[in-house]
């Protein structure tokens, strides 16, 4: 019977890939947006399973606002990789270090 | 039985969709498997009986943001391979982080799981449960403000996304009415005394 | 007598302050009038006072006059007490200081700080009177400390003259290491009795002498012995006895007025007038007393060695200054402290005559101070020629002179003073003051034949120019003359005998040596008669007899015996090397300490290792840290993602 554990490695299978993808795509600003898309969709994975398994709506409601906060993240995030783009011909975020001190 | 059959053919899906998405060479490619990732989820949620957020996920992730991700893609023309090129180098530390990821994760999940004697199994919905109506009944009284909130949220990324992209063009040649109809003659003329001249 | 006290006091002050702060409006006929009416009215009052101590029987005074504060229950206070004691000084002090403000009219005539000096002496004078008017050791410190810096602005008067620079900044180090035992020293009284005040101390003598203070732990010393031997460090400082001497000698970069004043009659003896009157507390403790005779001694032989090769006219009466301070040290550790007071009175006029009548030489001799380029003066100056003879029989104890009685009694009662123990302390003690004596002579003599008999050494521009000094000179030194020569005869037997002080000095009953003496004591004139018996009568006279025939009979010995003694000769005219020790031992040693401190404590371990160190070792270890502050973002994603493995790992494993 398909239950919460299956969900919970389904999720976790994602959000590992993920990670793995950020780590490997290291110079695609645009890849680690998508790669952060699919990590929230990993967690909520999560949270609808827990949802289910306890019976309780609240986990959904949560998982619709994840959704809306991430459709407002892609947004920005897309239109400061458009404004940077603009400005520096180029997404390579290894040219991006004027975070150093 | 079906089910379960159902629920590791999607699931299997889904990965493979996942790792395309890291992995591929070409960033339109991921995107369009990262769709595909999220059909799959839509569908394992639907299967969860999560329907409402199902169709949210293809409605707002596939419809809106996806479309809008594969437009800034290809209007930035980024340089692929140069893009790509740290992909193998890293490829082993990826891997080994994720691995020591799923040993933990599965360790909690499977071996905690079985400790503590879980059921493991979802709820049973009731007979005529509407999932829609439900979260909407949740959504619109006990987190109304919170809603309010992400609505505020939602306006904010289109504010910031329309200021940060909008530009002003140096050479732009604009009409300024209000400053046209309010200039007054002395703004424009100056007349200017001199002697005639002579000749010499 | 309340107003009496407050004018004697203040009115130098104000002419001081009058003096010196409108002394251009007023002109140097105003700056001198005003401080000389000043110290007038103060003279006039203190003879007053005097009698009516000695004359009137009038009781002693001991009044405060104004708290300045009171913390802790410690009340500090500006107060006076007089008693015969005080007003011997006040005598003492008032009349040299208007003999040295008229005199200082002809001497300091043409000097541009004229107004300024006028000023210094009468702050001075006050300052001294605040000193000896005290009735508390916090008042008592003030007025040390203001004598010396009255002292240090006079000896740095001429402030162009390097020498004179050097010299006031040396006396001032020097005082301060005395001042450092002084005020210990005022510390440890009210440490044990918690009170300023004379009386109080003096009443909890007998509790103070019988605590022990562990000044190193572990070894307990008699409280009072602490305490005394702690004031007299202040007293060895400002009354300059050995080691702490070597700032008076070159205290004679200052006009002469000032050696005569202050280097001479006044100031110097604080010290001992201080020992005078804290006698209540040394009488309580031998060791002090042990230690006060023999730093006496010492001075007293060994600095009057040192006259005798000295050339500076100045310097010669100097270094006799030191001895004469020397033997009132004697007579203080010998408990004879009626005999130190004594002999500090008829010290102060002779001492101030000699050095006002060698100041009326070296303005004749157009500020020359070369003794070996003076000799026959006589005829041209007599009345200084008569006066300095006065003084110098004086200085030696020609009999009937005051420094006779002063001093031939004061030797009388170290020989008596058995109760130092049969050893060491009292022959060291008995030797050098009887040594000295001779000493004294010769270099007494020496200075005199040298400047007014022999042959004419001075250049003919000089010479030329030779003639007795004006009225405002000589007048003082007649009226210092009549003093030196007579003062001694007259007041010798209440003084020292008549139960003058009363209970301004406490003796212990076996220490009253001067009783002892006083016993067989049969008037001035018999002492007199008899002073031929005495070994000091002879000594005196060999060492007057010694000095005429090395300079006035045989001129040429003098340089032989240099040759052949030319080691004893060398120590002697380095002064044993004291100022080498100090400069080369103290202050060198002191320079290098501190440049090792500065250089290797400072510069390298604070500076280097601390301050610097920590921030080089803060900025080393953030240049290693930067290193992971490379500012790309997946580096931040990718220490979260290490970060939250790292989590989890310790949530499932080790919790």
């Amino acid at each position: 019977m398909i239950g919460l554990q299956h969900y919970l490695t389904l999720a976790a299978m994602l959000f590992v890939l993920s990670i793995a993808g950020i780590i490997v795509n290291r110079r695609n600003l645009i890849l680690i947006l998508m790669c952060i898309e699919l990590m929230l969709l990993a967690v909520n994975f999560n949270f609808i399973a827990f949802s289910r398994y306890l019976g309780d709506d609240t986990g959904q409601v949560f998982v619709f606002f994840i959704l809306t906060v991430a459709a407002a993240e892609s947004a920005i995030g897309l239109a400061i990789l458009v404004v940077l783009f603009r400005n520096r011909r180029s997404i390579n975020v290894q040219e991006l270090n004027t975070m150093k001190g | 039985m079906f089910q379960a059959i159902l629920f590791y053919f999607y699931a299997a899906i889904l990965v493979a969709a996942a790792l395309g998405v890291v992995f591929s060479r070409n960033p339109v490619h991921s995107i369009m498997l990262l769709v595909l990732a999220f059909f799959n989820s839509a569908i394992l949620w639907l299967m969860a009986e999560a329907e409402f957020l199902a169709i949210v996920l293809v409605l707002v992730y596939v419809g809106a943001v996806m479309v809008l991700f594969l437009f800034v893609v290809m209007m930035l023309e980024v340089n692929i391979e140069a893009a790509k090129r740290g992909l193998i180098r890293y490829a082993p530390l990826a891997i080994a982080i994720a691995l020591i990821m799923v040993v933990e994760l599965v360790q909690l999940i499977w071996l905690r799981g079985q400790l503590a004697e879980l059921p493991g199994v979802f709820v049973a919905y009731p007979e005529g449960y509407d999932n829609t109506k439900a979260l909407g009944s949740v959504l619109y009284t006990e987190h109304v403000y919170a809603f309010e909130i992400a609505a505020v949220i939602l306006l904010l990324a289109i504010v910031s996304a329309i200021t940060l992209t909008m530009r002003k063009r140096p050479g732009l040649k604009v009409q300024k009415i209000a400053e046209q109809v309010a200039v007054r003659s002395e703004d424009r003329v100056r007349i200017v005394k001199m002697k005639s001249e002579k000749k010499s | 007598m309340y107003n009496y006290y407050l004018t004697i006091v203040l009115a130098p002050l104000a002419a001081a302050i009058v003096a010196g702060l409108s002394g251009k409006q007023l002109r140097r006929a105003g700056a001198h009038w005003i401080t000389i009416l000043a110290v007038g009215l103060s003279f006039a009052l203190s003879v007053f006072v005097l009698k009516h101590q000695v004359i009137d029987g009038g009781a002693v005074d001991n009044f405060y006059v104004y708290t300045w504060a009171v913390t802790d229950g410690l009340r500090m206070e500006v107060g006076f007490l007089v008693d015969r004691l005080t007003a011997l000084m006040m005598v003492v002090v008032t009349f040299v200081s208007l003999m040295v403000h008229i005199y200082t009219i002809g001497y300091m005539r043409d000097d541009p700080g004229y107004e300024r000096f006028f000023s210094y002496i009468s702050l001075f004078t006050f300052s001294m009177l605040m000193l000896v008017m005290s009735n508390n050791f916090l008042q008592l410190f003030f007025g040390w400390e203001a004598v010396g810096l009255v002292s240090y602005l006079l000896i740095g008067f001429w402030y162009k003259r390097e020498t004179a620079i050097v010299a006031n900044l040396k006396a001032f180090l020097v005082n301060r290491v005395g001042d450092f035992g002084f005020i210990l020293g005022i510390a440890a009284i009210v440490f044990m009795t918690n009170s300023l005040d004379y009386a109080t101390v003096f009443a909890s003598a007998e509790s103070i002498a019988a605590q022990d203070i562990e000044v190193i732990s572990g070894s307990p010393w008699n409280a009072m012995t602490v305490i005394c031997i702690l004031l007299f460090i202040g007293a060895m400082g400002k009354s300059a006895q050995a080691p702490l001497h070597v700032w008076l000698p070159d205290s004679m970069e200052g006009p002469t007025p000032i050696s005569a004043l202050i280097h001479a009659a006044t100031m110097v003896t604080a010290g001992i007038f201080m020992v005078a009157r804290m006698s209540p507390l040394y009488e309580l403790s031998e060791t002090a007393l042990a230690v006060v005779i023999i730093i006496g001694a010492i001075t007293a032989f060994f600095m009057g060695l040192v006259g005798i090769v000295q050339n500076d006219i100045k310097r010669v009466i100097a270094y006799s200054t030191l001895s004469q301070l020397g033997y009132m040290t004697v007579a203080l550790g010998a408990s004879a402290y009626s005999a130190a007071i004594f002999h500090l009175m008829t010290h102060a006029f002779f001492k101030a005559l000699l050095f006002l009548a060698a100041g009326s030489v070296i303005i004749a001799m157009h500020h020359e101070q070369d003794i070996r380029k003076m000799g026959g003066i006589r005829k041209y100056m007599p009345i200084t020629y008569w006066t300095a003879l006065v003084g110098t029989l004086a200085l030696i104890g020609f009999p009937g002179s005051s420094g006779f009685f002063s001093k031939d009694l004061l030797i009388e009662a170290v020989r008596d003073s058995h109760w130092h123990g049969q050893g060491a302390v009292y022959w060291i003690a008995y030797l050098s003051v009887l040594l000295g004596v001779f000493v004294t002579a010769l270099y007494s003599f020496r200075l005199f034949f040298l400047v007014f008999h022999g042959e004419e050494r001075m250049d003919d521009e000089i010479k030329s120019h030779l003639r007795e000094t004006p009225w405002v000179i000589t007048v003082p030194l007649v009226m210092l003359a009549v003093p030196s020569a007579i003062i001694g005869w007259y007041t010798v037997q209440p003084v020292l005998f008549g139960n003058y002080f009363g209970d301004a000095i406490a003796v212990a009953g076996n220490h009253d040596v001067l009783a002892k003496i006083g016993a067989g004591w049969h008037g001035s004139l018999s002492l007199v008669q008899h002073a031929v018996q005495t070994p000091v009568f002879w000594l005196a006279a060999g060492g007057a007899l010694t000095a005429w025939f090395l300079y006035v009979k045989r001129p040429d010995i003098p340089a032989t015996i240099k040759d052949k003694l030319s080691g004893l000769y060398n120590l002697l005219d380095r002064k044993y090397y004291f100022d080498d020790l100090y400069i080369k031992g103290f202050a060198a040693g002191g320079r290098a300490i501190g440049r090792t401190l500065s250089e290797k404590g400072d510069q390298f371990l604070i500076d280097g290792i601390l301050v610097n160190g920590t921030a080089n070792a803060v900025s080393r270890l953030a240049g290693v840290m930067r290193q992971l502050q490379t500012g790309y973002l997946y580096t931040y994603a990718f220490a979260m993602i290490i970060g939250l493995t790292m989590l989890l790992g310790w949530l499932i494993w080790l919790r």
